[in-house]
């Protein structure tokens, strides 16, 4: 357990600094502090104590946009590139998760795999598509008839075998709308900064 | 320096038959969206168009596919965040890697370079050998150009 382990989960202490935490996060692209500010109704200058607090323990960043009057350039937050995991006790779920994909790999089982996957998706049985991508740290945003996912759950090991886990996160999504009965086809759509997988109305 | 790509696949099939349709089909897509992906530089191809039918030293049912990229990220983005990855994750219903203990191999080429298929052998060996390093590396393991 690092130092910048537990200032950034402490810093989601606060409950007001956690619903701008997720106010940020569930917007997808960049937010300034009035915007912050008006959706939780409370006053700038607090939604920028809570922002800034943010940035320090490394869950959001920040980047400048000159507004349309010219004059100062706004500071805008999203969601850092950062993933803090804590464990107690430490657990190494990651690392283990590791030299198995890479053993499947080898092993040229990724069918197997894919099956697994698939009956563990067709298992899950919850008629909430909206509430089970959201639970499973999906973060689903409506794009016209598509389905996407802002988060992918299983993004570094996604980085390191995306063949094998995307293929897996696919095989579990298209399990989860068949066993559930979604209306939804889910694809393979891969693209930068999101899950690889959307769902396609049916 | 731009980046030097192979990789071969063992068919588990004839390559005209039914078991392989799917993959054959998606050649001239494929091919053509990674021509046309930002940072392509060249792919090895015969009059057909593409690599399936260039001869090469790894075995018999092995095709090849040999390419040259501006960069690893340019690389990575076509095969993984592009159509392309959906193919891949189909990889082994048409191909086998029993006895190819190396199937991918990066290595730097100074630009105009155009690699050879007995060169790409040369760095695929060494990487069988040798794990990845800068004479002969791979996707997961990468070294920046000298």
């Amino acid at each position: 357990m690092s130092e910048e382990q537990v200032t950034a989960i402490a810093a989601l202490g606060d409950a007001t600094r956690r619903q701008v935490y997720q106010v940020v996060v569930g917007h997808g692209g960049v937010l300034s502090r009035d915007e912050v500010a008006a959706q939780l109704g409370i006053g700038r200058t607090l939604a920028a104590f809570h922002l800034d607090k943010l940035v320090e323990a490394g869950l959001l960043e920040t980047s400048f946009a000159r507004g349309p009057h010219g004059g100062r350039p706004a500071k805008l937050y999203c969601r850092s590139g950062a993933e803090v995991a804590v464990s107690l006790p430490p657990r190494s779920y990651v690392d283990a998760a590791e030299l198995l994909a890479e053993a499947v790999e080898k092993a040229g089982a990724d069918h197997t795999l894919h099956r697994v996957a698939r009956k563990r998706g067709l298992a899950l049985k919850q008629p909430d598509m909206w509430e089970a991508l959201r639970e499973r740290g999906y973060e689903p945003f409506a794009d016209g008839g598509v389905t996407k996912l802002r988060n992918c759950p299983f993004h570094a090991l996604a980085q390191e075998f995306p063949p094998l886990v995307c293929g897996m996160n696919l095989a579990l999504l298209k399990g989860m709308a068949e066993g559930s009965g979604w209306p939804v086809e889910p694809k393979m759509a891969p693209q930068a900064g999101q899950c690889c997988v959307v769902l396609e109305d049916k | 320096m731009n980046l030097a790509q192979l990789n071969i696949a063992r068919l588990r099939f004839p390559l005209d038959g039914p078991e392989l349709k799917d993959f054959v089909d998606a050649l001239p897509e494929i091919n053509g969206l990674g021509d046309a992906s930002p940072g392509f530089v060249w792919r090895l191809q015969d009059d057909s168009g593409d690599a399936t039918g260039v001869a090469n030293p790894f075995g018999e049912g092995v095709i090849i596919n040999l390419t040259v990229w501006e960069s690893v990220e340019a690389l990575r983005e076509f095969i993984y965040r592009s159509p392309h990855l959906d193919y891949m994750r189909r990889r082994r219903e048409w191909f086998d890697h029993n006895g190819i203990e190396a199937h991918l191999v990066l290595w730097w080429v100074p630009e105009g370079h155009t690699p050879t298929v007995d060169e790409a052998a040369e760095r695929l060996a060494h990487l069988e050998k040798h794990g990845s390093t800068e004479h002969a590396f791979t996707l997961r393991e990468p070294y920046p150009a000298a």
